[in-house]
């Protein structure tokens, strides 16, 4: 069929649409870089040759044509997102196995590009946290409180030939959340774990700024109609409100609302994650209730769940609710009477 | 005066290549050859030909009768001789022929005697029938009869939009109009406006045409109100043009009358001109031939203008012209055969080429992203009703509202996969009408079948009781017969022959509509619809004895 339109927007593709989300990664990456050295340069480059050729075997596989969809660009995002979600400095294998499952499992098992329910970044983070708990805790610590921030050179060999010649504790430490939590159930006062050094103005330090960052490059996105308003805001305030509600009822074990914004996989949740339109909701009320909902779990895993953080298994709740919430929010159609079930 | 314009969500900007052919004058095509005008230039059942192969026709003359209700006449486009009633390739994306007068013309354009109408003082009713007999039909690219639209039925209309909003790239023939007819049109928006009854009349035109804006606003009469609206496809749309204008928004399937609202195109309000004033019928409007062509710009063609003979006008394609587009970038298709003629319906060919109109890249799998939902003016959600289409989950994809898609291209415009998503539903509505086709179609035979069950049934009973009266009578008669024995001979024969003729005549009154006497009246409406469709089967039957 070859029927209207026969114009078609310039510069328009999925591989354009890719490449912007992943410019808009660059501010927080560099941020990342600053604050805790050139280890998320290495753990990016690995994910992402790991994950072309891993589509690209799967595409053969699948005997499906190789150039469309490899130059498609959506790969390179998913291990772009699962990169920046995963401590640096990690074995290489640990960056291997969550690729695999992000790529292989979450993404081709389901279909391929456009078919997979969950976010194949966060599906490969939640098997690495369920399966390597130890090596998803250990986060590099930032630039003047580490004892030696590694250089590239040191990185590349922390990552490949593992933690011989320097010792883990002179360049990693708990995240923040990790540190209240702990401190928290040692009966710490609340005052006590902020006055840490490793606490900064709002966030972690170095922490707080990179996920400022990351909400910038959301902003760009934002800008140019990459996303909605929707979902950043509606995560942002589903977090903040649980958070803040939390907070209001027991201090002492539960931080105020700005400390979850700025800590964590937060930002990068409400703007990379969640937004992912292949799983998130579509319709705009549908977008507010799916990422409200992400926001409100995110909160709630953090104060009351084993793990950390809860974004990754927020957003993947979030994702089962995806069909259910886009049937019952279908906006109102022109001509028709009411909005809701088609 | 500033009027309070309304928004609708979505719409697409997308390249206006209005300047390649709105500069020059509109252009008076010469008088060609021969002429290929189809009776089926409308929406509806097409005209009946009026003529026949040798037959000689005058400039006007009505060639096609309407038909029915949904029909308007069609005429010979100059003097000449009728080659042909025979189906000939149209301007129709299927490529497939159509019935066509072809008629060669005697280089004398002589036509008949014109008539203006005396419309204000004609009444309403035989007004609509002489323009239905002059053809006129909607100019903007529906087709549809005028003399059904200036029928307010029942409707209160109020408001009476002139869209002069020309949305699609490329075309201007409406702004050239504008520019260089406006006080003509706004005489024929005059009548529409008599016949309506409406008081308040609204001219839409697009700001991206300030020179049609100002000889428009010039040229308005009293009461009636050139709009500039905001440039946006579709804004020119006729439900999206009502809204930007009103507000008002027309109810799903509804007419716009139901809004008190009727919209009718600048060409169509000029041709009126013409057909009241001038007492002509329509026959020629204003083309845009544009593209990769030597010279375009606008021209008056008649109906019947083979495209190529308008593509030479224009200066013929350029090298390395490809095919070309009827219609606009966004709703326009492939031309399959340049033979074809010009139509009521063709308000534009451009010609194409690999820069101007790249080839289609490949499409990938829809990634959700909801570009198309932002871009519908109809507020659907076209990857939904995508998904839906494609797996042939007609009824989700209905209930998605896949019957309020107006086609007009937005969605497959934005999406950054590539993928043809008005193809998609137009299939899907072909797919739903070819069900329900058949489905009423089986539900006709089963009624047929149901039907003459029953009718054997009663004709068994019928002849039983008639059998049984019979019998009975032979009895009286006999007895009667025994009595009067001694009567007078002649009488007797009389009587006799006389009792004979009387059945006999009843006999023959009696016999054929005796199936269809004293039934209940349900069985009565099913008996006249199915003579009724008889009568049609018949009709077609005819008809296509003459293809």
């Amino acid at each position: 069929m070859n029927g209207s339109p026969h114009a078609l927007l310039v510069h328009n593709s999925v591989t354009a649409v890719m490449l912007k989300v992943m410019a808009a990664l660059i501010p927080g990456v560099i941020a990342h870089a600053w604050f805790f050295g050139p280890g998320i340069w290495v753990s990016l480059l690995l994910c992402s040759a790991f994950a072309i050729g891993l589509e690209a075997l799967i595409l053969l596989m699948r005997g499906l044509p190789m150039k469309p969809f490899l130059s498609d660009g959506s790969v390179l995002v998913t291990a772009a997102l699962l990169a920046v979600s995963l401590p640096t400095l990690a074995p290489w294998w640990l960056y291997a196995v969550g690729t695999i499952v992000a790529v292989g499992v979450a993404k081709h098992l389901y279909g391929g590009l456009g078919q997979n329910p969950f976010n194949p970044a966060m599906v490969g983070y939640a098997a690495l946290i369920v399966s390597f708990p130890v090596y998803m805790t250990q986060w590099p610590a930032p630039i003047g409180l580490a004892d030696h921030v590694p250089t590239l050179l040191e990185a590349l060999d922390l990552v490949f030939a593992g933690q011989g010649a320097i010792s883990p504790d002179a360049y990693t430490s708990a995240t923040v959340l990790d540190t209240w939590k702990t401190q928290v159930k040692l009966g710490k006062p609340a005052e006590g774990i902020l006055g840490l050094p490793m606490f900064g103005w709002g966030g972690g330090i170095g922490q707080e700024f990179v996920a400022l960052m990351y909400g910038m490059g959301g902003l760009l996105m934002l800008s140019n109609r990459l996303i909605t308003w929707h979902i950043p805001l509606a995560f942002l305030g589903g977090l903040a409100a649980t958070a803040g509600g939390l907070h209001l009822l027991d201090p002492a074990r539960h931080a105020g609302p700005l400390f979850h914004l700025l800590s964590g996989g937060a930002m990068l949740g409400a703007f990379f994650i969640a937004t992912d339109p292949v799983t998130a909701a579509s319709t705009p009320r549908g977008k507010l209730i799916y990422a409200g909902l992400a926001g409100f779990l995110t909160a709630v895993i953090r104060a009351f769940g084993g793990y950390p953080d809860g974004v990754a298994f927020a957003v993947l709740i979030a994702n089962v609710c995806v069909p259910f919430i886009d049937a019952y929010t279908q906006p109102r159609v022109f001509g028709h009477g009411k909005a809701g079930k088609p | 005066m500033t009027r309070k314009l309304f928004t609708f969500n979505g719409g697409v900007h997308p390249e206006g290549h209005k300047a390649e052919s709105n500069a020059s004058p509109i252009r008076e095509m010469p008088l060609l050859p021969r002429y290929v005008v189809p009776l089926r230039q409308h929406i509806g059942a097409p005209a009946r030909a009026l003529v026949q192969a040798g037959d000689r026709v005058l400039r006007g003359q009505m060639i096609g009768a309407a038909e029915g209700y949904v029909s308007t006449a069609v005429h010979a486009p100059t003097s000449g001789t009728v080659l042909a009633v025979e189906p000939r390739a149209v301007p129709h994306p299927s490529g497939l022929f159509d019935l066509c007068v072809v008629i060669e013309t005697d280089g004398v354009d002589r036509g008949v005697d014109f008539e203006p109408l005396d419309w204000r003082k004609l009444d309403l009713s035989s007004l609509r029938n002489r323009i239905r007999d002059l053809g006129l039909a909607g100019l903007g690219g529906a087709v549809f009869p005028s003399y059904i639209k200036i029928n307010p039925g029942s409707q209160k209309v109020d408001t009476l939009i002139v869209n002069g909003a020309e949305c699609e790239p490329w075309i201007t023939c409406d702004d050239r109009l504008m520019r260089e007819r406006a006080a003509d049109i706004f005489k024929g928006v005059e009548i529409m406006a008599h016949a309506l009854g409406v008081g308040s009349v609204l001219v839409g035109i697009e700001d991206n045409k300030p020179e049609a804006i100002a000889a428009m606003t010039a040229a308005a009469p009293a009461g009636m109100e050139v709009v500039a609206v905001p440039t946006s496809y579709p804004g020119g749309a006729g439900k999206q043009l009502t809204y930007t204008l009103t507000g008002r928004e027309n109810p799903a399937g509804a007419r716009s009358t139901e809004i008190g609202i009727q919209v009718f195109n600048v060409g169509t309000a000029y041709s009126l001109y013409r057909a009241a004033y001038l007492g002509e019928p329509m026959l020629s409007r204003v083309v845009t031939a544009t593209g990769h062509v030597a010279s375009p710009g606008n021209f008056e063609t008649r109906f019947g203008t083979p495209i190529a003979d308008l593509l030479a006008a224009a200066g013929g394609p350029l090298p390395g012209a490809s095919d070309e587009l009827v219609g606009g970038p966004m709703m326009g298709f492939d031309l399959m055969d340049r033979a074809a003629p010009v139509t009521k319906s063709v308000n534009c060919v451009i010609v194409k080429n690999p820069e101007l109109f790249p080839p289609k890249p490949n499409s990938l799998p829809c990634i959700r992203c909801g570009a198309c939902a932002r871009a519908c003016p109809a507020d659907l959600q076209p990857f939904e009703m995508y998904w839906y289409s494609r797996a042939k989950d007609f009824g989700k994809a209905q209930a998605y509202s896949l019957f309020d898609c107006i086609e007009c291209g937005c969605c497959a415009y934005v999406c950054p996969s590539h993928i043809p998503l008005v193809d998609f539903f137009r299939f899907a509505k072909s797919e739903i009408w070819e069900r329900e086709q058949e489905k009423s179609s089986a539900d006709q035979a089963r009624q047929r079948h149901e039907f003459k069950e029953f009718r054997l049934e009663r004709e068994k009973r019928e002849k039983a009781e008639k059998f049984a009266k019979a019998a009975e009578k032979q009895k009286e008669t006999a007895a009667a017969g025994a009595d009067g024995a001694a009567d007078d001979d002649t009488e007797k024969k009389k009587a006799i022959l006389q009792a004979a003729l009387a059945r006999a005549q009843k006999a023959k009154e009696g016999v054929t509509p005796k199936n269809t006497e004293n039934l209940p009246p349900a069985v009565e409406k099913e008996i006249a619809e199915i003579e009724a469709r008889r009568r049609l089967e018949a009709e077609l039957i005819k008809d296509a004895g003459h293809d």
